[in-house]
């Protein structure tokens, strides 16, 4: 496809989005994971721009940040979480079907996140300003262990 | 020095993207291996020694859970082997022919299970996972391997419904844990012990 993805054009080249980022919530520079879409031109963008396609792991990008946008892919989702960082999810609601949200919608409520679409993306940034999240508990696997040594005992 | 019982396990992984079943894509399907991921932090909060040997079940086209699986069992290579499936369906493959290659499948694991006849199964998401259920389920019921235990661990996606998979498995004897505890509720059959994860 030769569309630009939604998501990076309007961070990039939104008045409304780049006022927020900048003004009010200081970021100084963007790093961009664009996947196989253009990138869209950004000379007007007032801020640094770093992008890539792919990485194996995005793991220290993601440490690095101040701010995670992102898709709501759980991986990505689980990944800004657990590394405790403030997260911003973006729903494409024509890609996805009703359990994607399900997720987002649910670290939403217990506090862990903010989820929107493109064309509210502005808005729900300025809930960033001075806002606290609650802190994201990691999943147990060794409740799993005990649970596999008490089925395969009985 | 008392040995400890050892539990052959067979476990499936795989990605969203190749699932026999996913006819709307899987919140994992953008993040390839999510579920691979998701397998291997739950093996993490297992006992390596108690758990093995470890048969691993991989599509032969699915390159990133070989490769976690690779880092998850670098320094217990002894303990695990791995087999790969051809996986015959394509991406957006239409439903009919779909239950041609799920029973192509099908016919092909039966003598993969009854070769490593695993006390446990460990699934979690592609559909990859039903002919095996099936094939040791009919295997045990010919009295020609042990009714093994199977595990089906549903995504930490699954909020308010389970995945395909998930609704077929409970019509079957399988232990289904989910991430979320309301999903009990709508799923009496299904289990919650924590957000594993």
């Amino acid at each position: 496809t030769t569309k630009f993805d939604l998501l990076i054009e309007t961070i990039v080249k939104d008045a409304n989005v780049l006022h927020t980022l900048v003004d009010d919530l200081h970021i100084e520079k963007l790093i961009l994971q664009i996947g196989s879409s253009p990138m869209p031109s950004h000379e007007t963008t007032p801020i640094p721009i770093q992008f890539y396609q792919y990485k194996d792991s995005i793991e220290n990008d993601i440490q690095q940040a101040d701010l995670v946008i992102s898709h709501a892919g759980a991986g990505t989702i689980l990944q800004t979480l657990e590394a405790n960082k403030p997260l911003l999810v973006v729903i494409n609601e024509q890609l996805m079907n009703n359990h994607q949200l399900e997720i987002a919608h649910v670290m939403e409520k217990q506090g862990y996140l903010y989820f929107c679409t493109c064309a509210t993306l502005a808005e729900t940034l300025k809930k960033f300003v001075n806002h606290r999240f609650e802190q994201y508990e990691k999943g147990n696997p060794l409740l799993f262990g005990r649970y596999l040594n008490e089925i395969m005992t009985e | 020095m008392n040995q400890k019982k050892t539990i052959s396990t067979l476990i499936v992984l795989g990605s969203g993207k190749y699932d026999h079943f996913s006819t709307s894509s899987s919140c994992q399907s953008g993040h390839l291996g999510g579920h691979t991921t998701e397998m291997f932090r739950l093996l993490s909060g297992t006992d390596p020694n108690v758990y093995k040997p470890r048969h691993y079940m991989i599509a032969s086209t699915d390159k990133m859970s070989a490769k976690k699986m690779n880092e998850f069992e670098r320094n217990t290579l002894e303990d695990m082997d791995v087999t790969f499936i051809n996986r015959s369906r394509h991406v957006g493959q239409s439903y009919i022919s779909s239950v041609f290659t799920t029973l192509w499948a099908f016919f092909t694991v039966i003598p993969f299970v009854y070769r490593i006849r695993p006390k446990l199964i460990l699934i979690n998401g592609p559909g990859t996972c039903i002919p095996i259920v099936i094939a040791s389920l009919l295997l045990s019921i010919l009295f020609l391997i042990r009714r093994p235990k199977i595990v089906f661990v549903e995504s930490i996606c699954r909020v308010q419904s389970l995945s395909l998979t998930g609704k077929i498995l409970q019509y079957l004897p399988v232990n289904i844990l989910v991430q979320w505890p309301q999903l009990t509720e709508r799923y009496p059959k299904t289990q919650y012990i924590g957000r594993l994860v």
